[in-house]
């Protein structure tokens, strides 16, 4: 292994190494500074007269006199059982204080596509005691579904609250979340561990912690650290992976700070073209494979720049994503917690998730009849504002005061109220019968006469 | 000058571009690059420099390595046993990737696309002593219970039988010799970039049924059309895409997946055998061929996909069949040039898509067509593409540069979406331009009011959509009364009518005659609330009367006609008009 002091050039993250023997695409390259100090790159473009090399840890330091060596190895995650209960950097170096992970094995943290053909379609209910979740976008086993927030906005909470209280009911099989934060504060690292450690939690966990003052380019390792360490666990022991990556926000940044500093042509608002393709190969490695036990079902979390949807993160993600949670800054302004507005999001795998044997037989068409009926009471408050409420007919006062308490009653409810499906469902049932039995046309007559309040007391 | 070899070595690599040094080559040539041998295409010559976009990961590839040009360009294998098959964006069978190399794709794999030791059993209708040209039909084989594949003679091949075959042959074997020595085989390769030939466009005249109501009654496609159906994410692209593939009335059904999530494909994958075509009463899968390169794949075969599958179709079109093809979705593709494009360092156009971008995409819709084959036979190639706009904002440079060719635009509304009104096309937006030259076919072989229909349904939803305006500044009640019966009588027509489950096992197929039966029943209707509204009936009494609830559901049931023969009744008697 020929080590070089040939560096040319050093531009924000970009290190150019001159005259080497060859050196592979993405090579794992490790930089010592004079003071004796290392830093970790990798190739990302490699020719006959130079080699440009992205440093993980930032450039500071680094000067021409610096020593380049490339390892001729790609970049590996050393992984094995014992990482659970452990907190590792955001390039997965353990940094609690105990000892060095002992690795059953090193594996390339730039996972394989699954084959198409290999996976087996999500269609396991997750109940995550979370009525706009259970109810209206019902989590499966194997699906990537992200948080849309906002600054401010309480998401940490709710994926707190999912990995806390997500379970396959009926099943006593094994779990485990894998937690990556990329570019949060201190605080909000610590609101996670100390949540993690309360709860007893952290012992069914990895965390990988890429905080606000670590170097940005780091956090281009962190997802693909966490995922390598989630497929480990999932596809050798057989564990129920659930990985909460957050802020993917912070992540784009990371990867527009390299396309800028490469001066690539750059795609919307300066992020790169390939940023779809990048952030597929993250999302992607959610699933389930036919003939495997363990599966990865992932929560990432973005925050979404100045609210807008259309902005280019939320949107190639939703563009990869199973759906989306998205969080509304007028329902927590209202108090509401969690602030999901179901309108916007979606659970694309729900259908195949709920239903007889999976959740209850009426849960298809409530959902329809549900999401029908808020989005009447939401399009009526736009007309009140105009002409008042006076001005409105019975049918549509009533379903003006549905969704004032769809909001008050079925969203909202506490950060440790584990509600279960059955609750969900019959807190719905409740609201429903707010309103004239004839308007619940998406429902049929059997599942009416089954659990619609009205019926139920008579037969009791 | 130096001499050039079809073997060369690595100059660079950046990402999946690689530069040859030393190296023979034509553009578009196929590579072999690294010890491994990923396979890349010549995209691009400077200098003595050739520069190849390589469709796997191209991690540990390093300057020096070698490289071989197979002096072909990218290509299909065309011959029995496309049918049913599972390829990734270069035609290699997913399968066999995963029996080589497990769960995971591995890289440098080489799988054959057909099957080298099934046996086909051919029976030829050439004999001896014919001539025969291109594209001419020497015999063919049973491929699924419906679909006769026709062995074709390559286009770019002609001459006469000195020996032809009868019996069971694997795809490599030789059916038929012609005078000059050319063997010809059940299989032959065709360039992916390269359109086939035929003789000559025929004009679009004949639909294509796909049984969803809004796309056949309001905005249909023809055979031989060309599609697009843009919409944001969640608005139900991939859904219309899937119905469509499922239900549409052609003999054969390309579907790309270019680009998307895995599970989609999966889902796919396992619904697909296990459905029934309504018309043979077969799995769907028998007349489908599948291309799966899902996002997190590599982006170069990502960008190969659209071009492999609608060779694929081509091929069958030039045997007489009627071919649909779905690319889901073709932003995706035209993502894959741009980053190409990027690494190639090439001039950007609008918002760094590469100049070009008109100019692929029209190249790529106009493959589509009806047209009369080089053996005489008629076929089609019906062409719908999804496109996913960034922010669900339509002016941006795909949809606008898909629109310019298109003849019909399927709009996908996200506001709909959030109502659950599926699917989620908006009936003021969207509009086919064949719905003229097509009236004429509905009309005469489903009813001939059946234009007329279509024209009131328009019309309703138009008024509709101007009384909503004045609705959300006053309320409804303001408007006089016949006014709030067409609010009403547009309802049904949406709900009713336009709306279509999916998931449900009656109504995610509705055939012509259905589809008349309901709208025509709407107009009944229609035609009862204001004989009523005539006879002094007030408006509240005659919108809730007993009767349209069951009206709106009977669409559901199986026997749908009588359903709808009960609730007119009920309605006639509570209102008390004839």
């Amino acid at each position: 292994m020929k080590e070089y002091k040939t560096i040319t050039q050093v531009a924000g993250p970009l290190v150019f190494v001159e005259k080497t023997e060859p050196v592979g695409y993405g090579e794992l390259v490790t930089i010592t500074l004079p003071d004796g100090s290392t830093r970790r790159g990798q190739v990302l473009d490699t020719s006959m007269d130079t080699v440009v090399v992205q440093v993980f840890e930032g450039t500071r330091g680094i000067d021409t006199s610096s020593t380049v060596r490339f390892t001729g190895d790609i970049i590996r995650l050393n992984v094995s059982y014992d990482m659970l209960g452990r907190i590792l950097s955001g390039s997965g170096d353990p940094i609690d204080g105990g000892p060095k992970i002992v690795p059953e094995e090193r594996r390339e943290i730039i996972g394989a596509a699954i084959n198409p053909y290999a996976r087996e379609y999500p269609r396991e209910f997750i109940q995550t005691g979370i009525s706009a979740i259970d109810g209206m976008n019902t989590l499966v086993r194997g699906q990537k579904l992200p948080i849309f927030s906002g600054s401010g906005l309480p998401h940490n909470d709710i994926a707190l609250q999912v990995a806390r209280q997500a379970k396959v009911r009926g099943e006593g099989e094994e779990f485990a979340v894998v937690f990556a934060a990329m570019g949060i504060t201190h605080e909000e690292a610590h609101q996670f561990m100390k949540d993690f450690e309360r709860t007893g939690a952290l012992e069914r966990a990895v965390v990988f912690l890429n905080l606000a003052n670590d170097p940005a380019i780091e956090r281009l390792l962190t997802p693909r650290m966490a995922l390598t360490a989630a497929e480990f666990l999932a596809y050798e022991y057989d564990l129920h992976v659930l990985v909460i990556l957050t802020d993917m926000t912070n992540y784009c940044e990371a990867l527009r700070e390299i396309s800028a500093a490469r001066e690539e042509v750059p795609g919307r608002r300066g992020y790169p073209g390939y940023m779809y393709t990048d952030l597929a190969t993250i999302y992607e490695r959610a699933g389930r494979i036919r003939g495997r036990k363990g599966t990865i079902t992932q929560m990432p979390i973005l925050t979404m720049p100045g609210d807008d949807i259309t902005h280019p993160i939320p949107d190639l993600t939703g563009y990869i994503t199973e759906g989306q949670i998205v969080l509304s800054r007028e329902l927590h302004a209202k108090g509401i917690y969690p602030p999901i507005n179901v309108l916007p999001s979606l659970s694309r795998l729900m259908k195949e998730g709920i239903g007889e044997g999976r959740t209850r037989d009426d849960h298809v068409q409530w959902n329809d009849q549900m999401y029908a009926a808020y989005a009447e009471g939401v399009d009526l408050r736009g007309l009140v504002a105009i002409v008042g409420e006076e001005a409105l007919s019975e049918r549509d006062r009533r379903y003006l005061r549905f969704a004032d308490e769809f909001e008050r009653r079925f969203i909202q409810q506490g950060r440790y109220e584990d509600r279960d499906i059955e609750t969900t469902l019959g807190i719905g049932w409740e609201l429903l019968s707010m309103l004239p039995e004839a308007e619940l046309t998406k429902i049929e007559r059997k599942y009416i006469e089954k659990y619609h309040p009205a019926y139920r007391k008579k037969a009791e | 000058m130096e001499v050039k070899e079809l073997i060369g070595k690595v100059y660079r690599v950046s990402g999946p571009l690689v530069v040859a040094e030393g190296l023979k080559a034509r553009m578009y040539d196929v590579c072999r690059v690294g010890d491994e041998g990923l396979m890349g295409e010549v995209v691009g010559l400077v200098g003595d420099k050739a520069l190849i976009q390589v469709y796997e990961d191209t991690s540990g590839i390093k300057p020096g390595d070698r490289i071989e040009n197979t002096g072909m360009p990218l290509s299909v294998e065309l011959g029995p046993g496309l049918l049913k098959s599972i390829y990734d964006g270069v035609q290699r069978p997913l399968p066999a990737l995963k029996d080589a190399s497990g769960d995971f794709i591995g890289r440098g794999i080489d799988a054959p696309a057909l099957d080298r030791d099934a046996k086909w059993d051919f029976r030829p209708v050439v004999k001896k002593g014919d001539k025969v040209n291109g594209g001419d039909i020497l015999g063919s084989v049973q491929e699924t219970e419906f679909i006769e594949h026709k062995i074709l003679v390559p286009p770019n091949v002609s001459g006469v039988i000195s020996e032809i075959y009868e019996g069971g042959f694997t795809v490599d074997d030789t059916i038929a010799v012609l005078e000059d020595g050319t063997e010809l085989k059940l299989s032959h390769k065709w360039p992916v970039r390269i359109p086939r030939p035929y003789q000559e466009k025929l004009p679009p005249n004949i639909p294509l049924i796909t049984g969803q109501r809004i796309l056949d009654a309001l905005f249909p496609v023809a055979k031989g059309g060309t599609a697009a159906i843009p919409g944001p994410f969640g608005s139900g692209k991939t859904v219309t895409q899937h119905q469509l593939a499922k239900w549409s009335d052609t003999h054969v059904v390309v579907y790309i997946g270019c680009g998307e999530r895995g599970n989609e494909m999966t889902e796919v994958l396992e619904e697909f055998p296990e459905l029934e075509d309504p018309r043979t009463g077969k799995p769907l899968m028998e007349r489908t061929v599948l291309i799966a390169n899902t996002s997190n794949m590599p982006v170069a075969a990502r960008e190969a996909s659209v071009y492999t599958g609608i060779t694929i179709a081509e091929y069958f079109r030039d045997m007489g069949y009627d071919v649909s093809i779905m690319a889901d979705s073709t932003s995706r593709w035209a993502e894959a040039m741009r980053e190409i494009s990027g690494r190639l360092e090439e001039m950007p156009g609008e918002e760094g898509y590469p100049a070009y971008l008109a100019s692929r995409l029209a190249e790529f819709y106009e493959r589509a067509g009806r047209v009369r084959t080089l053996n005489g036979n008629i076929g089609s190639v019906t062409v719908v593409g999804a496109v996913s706009p960034p922010g669900g904002d339509f002016s941006e440079p795909v949809t606008q540069n898909t629109l310019r060719i298109v003849k019909v635009f399927w709009a996908l509304d996200a506001k709909l979406a959030a109502r659950r009104h599926f699917p989620a096309i908006n009936w003021l937006q969207s509009y086919s331009l064949y719905a003229d030259t097509l009236a004429e076919w509905f009309n005469e072989n489903i009813a001939p009011d059946w234009s007329e229909l279509r024209k009131w349904a328009m019309t309703v939803l138009q008024e509709e959509a101007n009384l909503q305006e004045i609705v959300q500044l006053v309320g409804s009640d303001a408007l006089p009364e016949s006014q709030r019966l067409l609010l009403e009588v547009a309802r049904l027509i949406r709900e009713v009518f336009l709306q279509q489950y999916a998931y449900h096992p009656v109504d995610t197929y509705c055939d012509l005659k259905k589809q008349y039966d309901i709208l025509k029943s709407i107009k009944d209707v229609n035609d009862l609330f204001y004989r009523a509204l005539e006879s002094g009936k007030l408006v509240e009494e005659i919108i809730g009367v007993e009767g349209v609830d069951e009206f709106a559901r009977a669409k559901f049931e199986e026997d749908y006609r009588s359903a709808i023969e009960n609730a007119i009744k009920k309605i006639k008697q509570n209102l008390g008009v004839e």
